[in-house]
Parts: C-alpha cells; structure tokens; sequence
C-alpha cells in the first residue's frame, strides 16, 4: 500500500520533470521568437496574449525566456551537482573509509574549502577566459567550477558515514571473511552512504542554478542576452513589487515544482523500504 | 494667590514660545548612505558617504548655490580673485567659532590651504587647485582678512573653495570641530552616523531663528537601494537623493507629491573604445577602434531615444556629448545628439571597406566585426543599456558581447593592463566648470581613459583639444573659455572618442514630512539647504 | 559515567596533536587566502583612481601604496610577526586598525548566526521528525515542496523580505539553512527508520519515542553531528549576503567591503577567523563522534 503510494508520487514527478525537459525542448517551435527579441514598445508588460508571462525590463518576452532558460538550468545545474555528488563520495567516503591520517588529511583540506574565499579564484577564472567568449562556453565553465567547489559539506558527512561503517560489524565481518578492500567500500559502504549522496545532489541543484546567476556579477555564468533559471530569479530581486506583479513568481514556482521533482524521484530508495 | 497666577501666566506664555519654537527646532531628519564614509577628515574626503559628511558639517568660505548654480558667500563676506587668477583674497565674517567654542580667524583659513596643498596628502580636493609646480603661499593680513597665492593661475578659483571645509588650526577636537551646520554626534561603524546641530553655527534666519532648523540627522549606511526604497515607504526615511526610475513611477502612481523628477542632471553614461597603442588587441582591432569612421558609425547605429525610453522610463535624456544640457552656460547649445540611422551607419562603414556578409559584418581582410562591451556589474542600468546596444548593433551585423566585471577588475583592464575592447560606464560631473574635466581630456591625463597617458598627442584633434583645454584654463575671460570649450565639445562629437549615450534625470523623494525641501540636479540634490529644511 | 568516558576517550585521541594540526591549518588557510587575493586580478587597482581630481603624482602615490603587500609570502610573514605581538595590521579601505573592526563586528554576527543556526536546527529536526513519524507521502510531498521553495529563493530576496516584514535577519539565515539541514536530517533519520532492526521493533509495538532515541538518534549520531559541524560554516557563509543586504554591521558585510576593495589585511584575517570557526565547529563534531563511535564499539 504505501510502496504504491511512493511509486505515484515518483511516477508523477518523472511525469512533471518530462513534461518540463519536453516543453522546454519545443521551445523553439513555442517560441519562436527566441529569447532575446526586444518588444522595446512594451517593456516591463503584464501578461497578455501576445506574453504569457508578460515582458522583462527591455521587453523581451518571459515565458520564451523562461522554456529557453530551463533547457540550460535543468541540464546543466544537475550535471554540476552529479560532478560535486561523486566528488564528495570519492572524497569523503574514502577518506572516512580509510581512515587515520588519511581521513585526517583529507578533512583538512575539506575545512579549508570551507573558508577559503573563493571569490578570487572565480575572478581569476573570469580574467583567464578571453572576453568574447560564448554565453554557452562561459555557462558551462561556471557550472563546471561550482562542481568543482560545492562538494565540500556534504564530503564531511559522508566521511564520518563511512567512518562509522567501517568501525561496524558487517564490515568487520566482511572484512574478516577475505573480501577485497575495493569491493567492500564499493558494496558495503557507497550504498549506505546514499542517504547523504541524495542530499546533497538535491541540494545542489538549486544552490548551482543561484550561485550561477550570482557568478554574473563577476563576468561568470550566462551572458546576456541568454537567460538562465538564476538570471529569472534574480528579477525578484526588486521585490518591492512583486506582490503587485504576482507572475514574476513563476519561475520561482517552476523551479520548485522541478526540484520537489527530482527529491521523489530519488526518494524511491528510502520510501520503498520504509 | 495672585502672584501664584502671574507665575502660571509666564509659564503658560513661556511654554507657548517653547512650543512655537519647536515647530523649527525639533526633530530628526533621516536618509541613507549608500556607503561607509571612509573618513571624517575634510581634506581627505574622496568618496560619496566623506563627501555628504563634509557637506552637513563643514564650514566653507564660499558655497555655490545648487539651485542658481550662482556663488554665495559663507564664511568669507566678500572674496576678491586677482587678474591672473593666481591670487584670491577673502574677507572673513568676525565672531565665530567653532562647534566645541575655538573662535574662528584668518589663521584657521592659513592652516586649513597649508593642509591641503601638501603634496604628501594626496587629496583629491588639493589636486584640484595644483595647477603648476610650486608652493601656494597663504599671507594673513588681519584676523579677518587673507590672502592666498598659488605658483600658477588655477581657473575657477573662487568655485573650487566650495569644496574646501575649514579646519581649526588650535582645537584640540582637530577635525571634529567644525563650523558647518551639524556637526558628528555619534558613529557606529557600518551601521549608522548621527549628527547633531552645531549650538555654535553662525546663520540665523530673516525672522532672526538659529539655523538650522532641525535638531539631527540620522544617517544609516544602507548600501541596498530596495531596502532604501521599503524603509522609505514605511516612512523609516524622510529622503531619498537618486531614486530608481521604476521606483519613481511606481512611487509616483501611488503619491505623486512625493517624487521629483528635477531634470537631465550632470552625469552621463557613455562607451568607449580602447584606442591605446600598447593594448594586447590585436592590430584589425586596434585600428577598428582608432577609426574615426568607425567610432561614429557605431554610434549612429544606437538607438539612445530607445535607451532614455526602455532604460529609464523616460526618465534620461540621449545625451550630446561632455556637458549636459543642465549645464546651462557651458553647454554646446549648437550640438544636437547623434540621431539613429542604421542605414547611414552601415554606408559609412562600407565606405570604409567593411562588408554585410550573411548578417556578419566584415572589415576588408575578411574579419567579422566582433567585439566586448564590459561594464561594472551591480548596475541595472548599465547592463540594460549594454543588451539593448548589443541588439541595435545587430542589426548593422556587428556583434556584441556583453561582460560585466566587478570593479576592480575593470579598473584593472582600464588603467593598467588595458586588455578590453569597450567600455560602458557613466561620469559623474560634480562641478560645473569645464576645468573639473581637465583631467579627462589632457592627453597626457592618466585620466584621459580612451588612451590614458600619451607622452605625445597621437592624433591631431587631441592636440587641438590639449591646445584648447589650456587656453580656457589660463584665461580669466569667461567668454573666451567658453568659445574653447564648445569647440572641444565640437571635437569630441566629431571624433567620438567617447559615445555618449544618455544624461539621466536627477530623480528624488521627499516624505510628505519634509519641509523647505526642493530637490534640485546638483549633488546633494534633496538637502543642499539643509539648514532650512525642517519637519512637520 | 558517559562524561567520563568521553573525557577519557578525548584525552586518547591527542588534544596536543589535534590542536597543533588546527593551528597549521589556520595558518595555511590565512596564506592561502592572501595568495588567492594578490593574484586575482584588481590587487593592484582602486576606485579612487577614477576621481577626476587627482593628478598623477597621486595616483602614482595610490599604486605605490600598495606595493609593500607585492610578494605575498613577505607580506605574510611580516604579518605573522606582527599578530605575534597583538597587531593584526590596518584595513585599507576603512583605514581602522583590524583589531578595532573586528571587536566592533564580532558580537553581532555572533548573535546572528547563533540564532539563525538553532532557529534553523529547530525547524529541520521538527519537520523531519514529524515527517518520519507522521509518514503520509503528501506530508513529506509538502516538506519536501517548502523547504524547495526556501532553496530555490535568492539570499537578497529572502533579506529584502526580512525588511520588508520587519522580520529578524536571523531568520533570513535559518530560512537559508534549514532546507539544508533537513534535507540531511530527513534523509538520515529515513535510513535509521528503514534499518530492520527498526521495522521489527515496530512490528513489536515498541513506542515510537523511545524507538527513536534508543534507536534511530544512536545510528544517526555521527553524521547528524557531522552535520552539525557543516551547519556553522553554512550559517557563517550565508551570513555574508545576509548583513550586507540588510545593512547590519557584522563580521559578513565587512569581509563583503573588504573583498570588494581588496583590502588584504582585513580579508587574510576575516579567513583566518573563518577557518578557525569552522575547524573547530568540525572538529568538536569529529571528536565528539568519534567518543561516540568508540563507546558504542
């Protein structure tokens, strides 16, 4: 009974996440306008026919910004978050595994990651890179470096995960028994680390698709005239007015709806066993 | 009994001029700053948040109306500046002293110039009057009479004492004690500034009143202009001194006696291209941009009606060139702003040996016109302006990327690595005086931002303009100076080192509160006259 | 009789050890930060330059002032020396001496972070809890959904509403954290009540508080601990936007001005101070977790 009401509700989201990617696929037959027409006549528009979801500032229209934004975002944010997941389980789980100076070592450097400023790093980056760069290589490098850096909190949990694991009696168990130490981890500890792993990955998606639009202001994540989830979000920044423009909300919603998505679609492991 | 009724009597008419008194004398002005004021030292001031301080507390010789633009006096009666505009000798006022009681003299005045024109101090404000090797020499005549000679003519020289605070040269309080208005009561650092009024300021009002007629000011440093504009809808804030054009008009539509919209004021916002000789560009590039063709063509083909329009809400005006419009006596009134002609545009570049090619512009070797505008992020304004520039500009098949960076970075490619290719910021004009933009148009400026630095003028029309720029400094005529000013603005129009795109308008607000107020385009637009603003 | 065993326990893994590791640490984090500062590009450049006013002789007078921090390893070490003696050196931007701007800063954001941390372990373990307890899908469906909305809302969105219902900045940075935390929480506490041990113990009809503390918080320990420790670097790093936006004077909005104006002294000793929290935070977690493991072994 349960174990199908879990199944329903991951059916639905899979359906909810399909119907996003299909939707924002299309969109070039949706919108065919593309992204970065300027109805310069009507800018900053409440929805109508012609704008569902009524125009930005400079009078391109939201709701093509909006499909054309989630093809990036649901792509690639998930992607940074996939590289950042595994990072924190190669990272974390081994170390914690290991353990003694190794896991030592490693927790180190993880609390450095942690406070280090890595603001500079990402302006160093931008002044790498040369200024006529795409908007799609630009974005891809953003989401690559938060990969790169957002594996940090979630490594120190699963360090001390497999730290536990390995001071517990199935592993010791197993370890007498003769089993090899790669299979072991990759048996015994990786599918118990899973309720961390989850988090985290979950957690990544909106924090990369935020951080991404943040990066704007120093040269990094989408250029203009793409759009991006983040870049659609930060137009809430000037908030004094949204209870007055309640459609601006939408991508909020949208993004929510997508991640509340990806939770149950992961959530089939804990859900069918509980 | 009956003297008990007297007594009751006095007290009753007593308490009547307390109250009567207190419609002026009471009460705490509230506004942001938008910054932490990095210091309280007068001299030292470079940033906006010192600039505001220095204005609210600091006494000056002589202040420029920021209503009739016209000098008026303050501290000095009367002030007198020699032919060769080398030397001004101000009369001062007689027994005043300052907020902690240390009488004000000519002496102050001496110690106050020595300060400031010492080189080591670096003050933006003393720079203003070096105007030639030497030492300036200060000669106090009598306790209310001095005179101040500098080793070469400095133009406008009685203007720029307006920016000049006078300092005690004896109270131990050094820079707090002041003789301006108000005067620093309590700072707590990062968060917010409290000013009270100087019991010892020296103006009185007609009625006879001690000025000025509130009692403080809250100054809360508020770096967020959303919370500026919450806190001021719930009448947290009494004044907001450059509002956002959306918040104008949604402000606006709600209560209109609340915004004021004063005009094009003296900023501008402008592009330009990178023209240094030295810049890591490669040559096709370099010589795009030191194209005079070239610079003007992509000028035409901008559309700044649609920029004033979308960007500003008609709150901005297409801008001409170095001066605004609201500069009324230095403004080139012969210029009109560049009119949007994609079609000439393209001509032009054509005659010059660019190619449309499928939509892609394409110099003679076959180059696709493609370059960067960066601007400093953080802006709205600006990077509207840069996506908009970067669809017109589309449509003459050249394309555009736009980069924003975080101020020090583009600080860093526009003064020293000079690894850009444009360049989208605005100038913020505080005087009006041609000589405030010296700096920008000597070749030799570091400031000169096009091609910072020039040993030599690379280019004929930069000579004129050096030539220029020089001849209406040493000249104490004012037409004179003007005939050379508008023909540098000509230049700079025909050469298009700087594009000039709009002059926003000064907007503010002012809570119904507010009395006495009138928001004018000079800096500090809603509180020039502080000292007669009071509150209902 | 637990305490003893901890202290005992502690006392085995080598405070000394530990303690000599944390400072190695601090200070490499310091050396570390103040390269990624030098390097990076606008070092070398100030806003001040752009005043029409100065001539060259100052500007050439502002680059000169910043030459002395040019090799950075000088630099450090010249720092090191000094903080040895009770200085930590001058902020450019502010010109105050860092000491003075951290003891004006510090209590605020003490205050901040503490509150919004256990506002925000509050609500996490109260809603997984109640989702681990109450355990309809459309329940957790919901937690899941609000908790989204919190992560996907920008830091300067939630501020702006902070102001703009007058509601305590604390909140803003609970409101940042919590969907973290119970995610973590959630997640951790489903695997504990998923365990078969559990599931018989349920079947036997053994009431669901003591299951959950004889139980479930046992096994979950370690990693909520861990967790724990994450928490404080959390709070501390949300702690940035949030006094920068809201205006409040902590230790967040000035390591904002500071990077914004690269001001090296100050910016090194925020890190150092960042790094200091957060290897505690996480090595009090650590440590706790492994007396712990240990006792329960």
């Amino acid at each position: 009974m349960r174990i199908g009401r879990a199944t329903t509700w991951r059916g639905a989201a899979c359906a909810v996440l399909l119907l996003v990617a299909g939707v924002s696929l299309a969109a070039n037959w949706i919108a065919p306008e593309g992204y970065a027409k300027q109805y310069r006549e009507a800018a900053d528009a409440p929805p109508s026919h012609a704008h569902w979801l009524g125009t930005d500032e400079i009078g391109r229209d939201r709701f093509a910004r909006v499909l054309y934004g989630t093809r990036i975002s649901l792509l690639l944010a998930p992607a940074a978050a996939l590289l950042s997941t595994l990072m924190a389980a190669l990272i974390g789980g081994l170390s914690g595994y290991l353990g003694g100076a190794w896991s030592r070592a490693a927790m180190a450097v993880t609390d450095l990651f942690l406070s280090l400023p890595w603001l500079f790093l990402l302006i160093t980056v931008r002044a790498v890179l040369p200024l006529n760069v795409s908007p799609l290589f630009s974005v891809l490098v953003t989401f690559l470096i938060l990969g790169l850096l957002g594996w940090t909190s979630a490594a120190r949990v699963l360090c001390a995960t497999s730290a536990t694991l390995r001071d517990s009696d199935f592993v010791r168990q197993a370890r007498a028994s003769g089993i090899g130490a790669v299979r072991l981890f990759w048996m015994h500890v990786l599918p118990n680390l899973k309720p961390v792993l989850y988090a985290q990955f979950w957690i990544s998606i909106p924090a990369f698709i935020l951080s991404e639009a943040n990066l704007g202001i120093l040269g990094l994540g989408v250029a203009e005239p793409m759009p991006s989830w983040g870049s659609l979000l930060k137009e809430l920044e000037g908030l004094v007015s949204v209870g007055e423009e309640p459609w601006k909300l939408v991508p909020l919603i949208l993004l929510a709806i997508v991640v509340t998505s990806f939770q149950f679609v992961l959530a089939r492991q804990e859900e069918a066993a509980a | 009994m009956c003297t008990q009724h007297r007594k009751s009597f006095l007290i009753s008419i007593a308490a009547c001029f307390i109250l009567a008194g207190s419609a002026f004398g009471q009460g705490e002005l509230r506004f942001c700053l938008r910054s932490e004021p990095k210091t309280f030292e007068p001299l030292k001031v470079e940033d906006e948040a010192s600039a505001t301080i220095r204005y609210l507390t600091g006494g000056v010789l002589v202040r420029m109306n920021r209503q009739t633009q016209a000098l008026e006096p303050e501290l000095a009666q009367s002030w007198k500046v020699s032919k060769d505009g080398k030397q001004i000798i101000f009369k001062l006022r007689s027994g005043i002293s300052f907020s902690d009681g240390t009488p004000f003299s000519a002496e102050d005045v001496a110690y106050t110039v020595q300060q400031l024109m010492d080189p080591a101090l670096h003050s933006p404000t003393g720079d203003a009057f070096r105007s030639g090797p030497g030492n300036v020499e200060t000669k106090i005549i009598s306790p209310t009479q001095i005179s101040i000679t500098f080793p070469a003519p400095v133009a406008g020289l009685d203007h720029q004492f307006d920016q000049v605070a006078i300092m005690s040269a004896h109270s131990p309080k050094k820079e707090m004690a002041v003789l301006g208005p108000f005067m620093v009561d309590d700072y707590k650092p990062g968060a917010s500034l409290l000013l009270k009024r100087n019991p010892n300021y020296w103006k009185t009002d007609e009625q006879g009143r001690h000025l000025p007629y509130i009692d403080s000011i809250r100054l809360d440093i508020q770096p967020n202009r959303d919370v500026e504009m919450l806190r001021f809808k719930r009448n947290e804030l009494d004044l907001i001194n450059t509002l956002d054009s959306e918040y104008f008009d949604k402000l606006g539509a709600i209560s209109p006696q609340l915004v004021h919209d004063a005009g094009p004021s003296l900023d501008s916002e402008q592009m330009w291209f990178n023209e240094v000789a030295k810049s890591p560009l490669p040559a096709y590039k370099k010589a795009w941009f030191r194209s005079e063709a070239f610079r003007r063509a992509i000028s035409e083909a901008i559309n700044r009606e649609d920029l004033s329009r979308v960007v500003f809400r008609g709150h901005a005006q297409p801008a001409v060139g170095p001066v605004s419009p609201a500069n009324k006596f230095w403004f080139n009134a012969k210029l009109k702003p560049e009119s949007y002609s994609p079609d000439t545009a393209l001509k032009a570049l054509q005659a010059e040996g660019f190619r449309m090619e499928n939509g892609t512009l394409k110099d003679k070797d076959g180059n696709a016109v493609v370059f960067s505008i960066i601007t400093n992020s953080g802006n709205k304004y600006r990077e509207r302006m840069a996506t908009m520039i970067q669809d017109d500009l589309q449509k003459i098949g050249v394309h555009v990327n736009v980069v924003t960076l975080d101020f020090p970075s583009l600080i860093e490619r526009m003064t020293q690595s000079f690894d850009y290719e444009a360049i989208l910021l605005g100038l913020t004009n505080v005087g009006l005086d041609p000589n405030e933009q010296m700096n920008v148009w000597l070749s030799s400026s570091d400031n000169h931002q096009w091609n910072p630095s020039e040993k030599a003028p690379e280019t004929a029309w930069e000579a004129e303009i050096d030539k220029l720029m020089r001849e209406q400094a040493s000249s104490a005529d004012p037409k004179k100076r003007k005939e050379a000013f508008d023909r540098v603005q000509e230049i700079v129009f025909e050469e298009a080192p700087f594009i000039y795109l709009v002059n926003r308008n000064a907007l503010s607000a002012v809570a119904a509160n507010v009395q006495g107020a009138s928001p004018v385009i000079l800096v500090p637009q809603t509180y020039w006259n502080v000292e007669r603003i009071s509150l209902k | 009789m637990l305490r003893g065993v901890i202290a005992k326990r502690i006392a085995q893994l080598g405070i000394v050890r530990h303690g000599l590791a944390l400072i190695a640490t601090v200070l490499l984090g310091g050396l570390l930060s103040a390269v990624l500062v030098r390097f990076a590009p606008g070092f070398d450049s100030d806003e001040q330059e752009l005043d029409l006013h100065l001539n060259s002789q100052s500007i050439q007078a502002l680059r000169q002032a910043r030459l002395d921090q040019h090799n950075i390893f000088h630099f450090y070490l010249h720092s090191l020396n000094r903080a040895a003696h009770g200085d930590l050196g001058t902020s450019i931007s502010l010109g105050q001496p860092v000491t003075t701007l951290l003891r004006q800063r510090i209590p605020l954001t003490v205050r901040l972070v503490g509150l919004g941390l256990a506002t925000a372990w509050l609500l996490a373990l109260g809603l997984a809890l109640s989702a681990a307890w109450i355990r309809i899908a459309a329940y957790d469906a919901l937690n899941t959904f609000l908790s989204g909305i919190f992560l996907c809302l920008p830091a300067a969105v939630l501020a702006l509403l902070s102001v703009l219902w007058r509601v305590p900045a604390a909140l803003v940075i609970a409101s940042i954290v919590f969907p973290q935390l119970y995610r973590y929480a959630r997640n951790l506490l489903a695997q504990g009540y998923a365990s078969p041990h559990i599931i018989t113990a349920r079947a036997k009809g053994i009431a669901e508080l003591r299951i959950l503390f004889w139980h479930v918080i046992p096994v979950a320990a370690p990693e909520l601990l861990a967790v724990a420790g994450i928490s404080v670097s959390l709070a501390v790093g949300t702690a940035i936007p949030v006094e920068a936006l809201c205006g409040l004077a902590g230790i967040g909005h000035l390591a904002w001005q500071a990077a914004l104006a690269r001001d090296l002294p100050l910016l090194m000793n925020i890190t150092i101070l960042v790094t200091l929290v957060t290897l505690l935070a996480n090595s009090t977690a650590d440590v706790i977790g492994k007396a712990l493991r240990g006792h329960e072994a």
